[in-house]
């Protein structure tokens, strides 16, 4: 009898897990639970100041207005509107984020006053020259990418989750990428990225996490930094606010043409 | 326009110039941060070399100009304003200095509509080579030959958009009349153009009220646009005439037209399906014109950061060897590498070749900035193997580079 209650008991002592979930299945999930946590923000805008820095620590600026809306079942609207360099000053563009099909872009061209469409197939271009990739600052839907939950470790002292995502679009310039999320909050610190010969190619850490409207994380620092040319990418996120009543409205080639 | 005192006109211009350069340079400094947010824009100076001697006696070498665009725009509630004036002083050609309001309008954006009201720049089209749909404002062709400027153009307009596409409406009720260099001036035909002289079809001359309606959809990766136009033609027929001096000259002849339009454009991947089709009425026989192109963009070239973009287009007008254009038949093959260094560097050439005869024309261009504030550009263009026949023969020996350095504020 007591044999059975010790048993029992260091059965009922193991932590619940569901039953027998592959490790896709888990990747899967985490992406998921990530998504759902930040789901309902409806609306943001921030100021992005961009700065490029390379091997020699010469280092150039970019501001940037960034404006996003969350649309529901598919990916979100941005509208971006360059405000520094000055020579560049007024350009605007506008991208609507798709779940599986390529995005839709546009371009403003404030000289001209010509609103031109770009294909996004090209996702792995660079932003501005910055050691971002298009597809490294689009929404990060769910359905782009398959799964695969690695292993659990600590990251900077906190536990993460280590999952490896493989892009579902063959245009992506990456084999993979390996995401640190935060096991409390589900949100990303580290990113690794493989490039087409499946070699490091660069990583992107998350620094200054804050809370908005109770909800949203959101982190005040990132840092992309290229292992291959040794050039590096910081993001300072300013200023930002969420609910601020945007709408399709403000999101259309006219808006484009307005955004200043 | 033979007869009038460049000195004087060019001094006054000069004057206005400075002053209003100097004027929107030094207000940032006086007035608040939010207010000197408002002023923008750009002053430069450019100088053109041309590589053969001019054809004419009266064509002057090489020229200088300085150029200002300063803008100003203010926002309250659903209303804007804003205002463009540009000024060019050139050292050559008195045609070429000039003074316009490129904009000049108020914006009123409620929920569902917009209405502009005033001096607009409004761009219609998908294609590089030309633009046969974007006959709203009259090009600036003294600026460049290439026709990308445009002067500004009074209108009202109202813009719809909804699920089912957009809807703009134009009422244009001034007509602005096209530039042309000067006798003093190069990239110009064997006979100057006197703007003076300018004759229009309608009794009601500058002051006809000209009408347009344009309307688009974007439906997944295809975006479609039919536009229609009815009033003065901005392209003129140049007509032969006298001066006052007994010259042989041009005169412009603006012929009341309706030009129907259709845009497709589609986005396959990392290519770029376009058209333009035009129909015009009204000037001379009726007519029609395309451009077909594609445009294709490599990324991260040879893992770099630079792009690459490939665009062929194929130009043709129904007219044939009497179209007032000189692309009756021409293949236009253009490349554009953007480095995407820190510097934004980047490269554009683009050929037009004649597809009947052996005509073409080499275009080179090279951007780059300096800091946040200055640009460089260096453009040039060679003319070869125009024969007489050719709307570019006068232009032959006009292969020129211009180099100019920008001040963004």
């Amino acid at each position: 009898m007591k044999a059975y209650i010790w048993i029992a008991a260091l059965i009922l002592s193991f932590p619940f897990t569901p039953l027998a979930a592959t490790p896709e299945e888990k990747g899967l999930e985490i992406a998921k639970e990530a998504n759902f946590r930040d789901d309902g923000f409806e609306d943001f805008t921030a100021i992005l100041e961009m700065t490029l820095r390379n091997k020699q620590g010469e280092e150039s600026v970019r501001v940037i207005r960034n404006q996003t809306l969350e649309v529901p079942g598919d990916g979100d609207k941005s509208l971006i509107i360059f405000e520094n360099p000055t020579v560049v000053k007024g350009t605007a563009f506008l991208s609507f984020t798709h779940k599986v099909e390529n995005d839709d872009q546009w371009l403003f061209l404030p000289a001209l006053k010509r609103v031109k469409r770009i294909s996004s197939s090209n996702k792995s271009g660079s932003f501005m020259g910055s050691e971002f990739a298009y597809e490294d600052i689009t929404s990060q839907e769910v359905e782009k990418y398959t799964y695969l939950w690695l292993r659990d470790e600590d990251d900077e002292g906190k536990p993460a989750f280590v999952v490896e995502l493989v892009p579902v679009d063959p245009n992506s310039g990456y084999t993979r990428q390996v995401v640190w999320y935060d096991q409390q909050e589900y949100i990303p610190v580290k990113v690794d990225y493989y490039d087409r010969k499946n070699d490091l190619i660069k990583t992107l850490r998350f620094h200054g996490y804050r809370q908005y409207a109770r909800k949203h994380w959101r982190a005040d620092r990132m840092v992309m930094v290229n292992h291959q040319t040794g050039k590096e990418t910081l993001l300072n996120w300013k200023e930002y606010q969420f609910k601020t009543g945007l709408s399709d409205n403000d999101f259309n080639e006219n808006s484009l043409k307005r955004a200043r | 326009m033979i007869v009038n005192t460049p000195t004087k006109k060019s001094l006054r211009l000069i004057l206005l110039a400075c002053l209003f350069t100097g004027f929107f340079l030094i207000c940032p400094f006086f007035l608040s941060m939010t207010i000197a947010q408002e002023w923008s824009g750009y002053v430069g100076v450019e100088g053109r070399l041309f590589f053969a001697d001019p054809l004419h006696p009266d064509q002057r070498d090489q020229n200088g100009s300085l150029v200002a665009q300063p803008e100003f725009f203010h926002q309250w509630d659903e209303y804007s304003v804003t205002a463009v004036p540009f000024f060019r002083f050139d050292s050559a050609d008195a045609e070429r200095s000039h003074f316009d309001i490129r904009e000049l309008f108020v914006l009123w954006v409620p929920e569902s509509f917009e209405l502009g009201f005033g001096f607009r720049k409004i761009f219609w089209g998908v294609t590089e080579s030309q633009h046969l749909l974007d006959i709203i404002n009259q090009t600036d062709l003294v600026e460049l030959p290439d026709g990308e400027e445009k002067l500004g153009q009074p209108m009202i307009n109202l813009s719809v958009l909804r699920d089912w596409g957009m809807v703009d409406l134009f009422l244009l009720p001034y007509f602005r009349e096209r530039t042309f260099p000067g006798p003093k001036g190069r990239l110009r035909g064997a006979l100057v153009v006197d703007t003076d002289q300018a004759r229009f079809e309608s009794g009601a001359e500058n002051h006809h009220f000209d009408i347009a309606a344009r309307y688009s959809l974007t439906l997944d990766n295809w975006d479609l646009a039919l536009s229609h136009f009815q009033g003065t033609g901005r392209e003129p027929t140049l007509l032969p005439g006298t001066d006052t001096a007994g010259n042989t000259v041009l005169i412009p002849f603006y012929e009341q037209i309706d030009q129907s339009g259709l845009a497709l454009q589609s986005v396959i991947d990392a290519w770029l399906l376009k058209l333009e089709l035009i129909h015009r009425r009204g000037q001379g026989e009726a007519f029609e014109a395309w451009t077909s192109g594609i445009e294709y963009t490599y990324s991260a070239l040879v893992g770099s950061k630079a792009d690459l973009g490939i665009i062929a287009e194929w130009l043709h007008d129904t007219r044939g060897e009497k179209a007032t254009t000189p692309f009756e038949d021409d293949m236009m093959i253009g490349l554009r590498l953007a480095l995407n260094d820190m510097d934004s560097t980047e490269f554009l050439v683009g050929l037009i070749q004649d597809l009947d005869h052996s005509a073409r024309v080499l275009s080179l261009e090279a951007n780059r900035r300096f800091g946040d504030r200055w640009l460089m550009s260096i453009e040039g263009s060679v003319f070869s193997a125009q024969s007489q026949g050719e709307l570019l023969y006068a232009q032959r020996d006009d292969d020129f580079m211009h180099v100019s350095l920008s001040y963004y504020f």
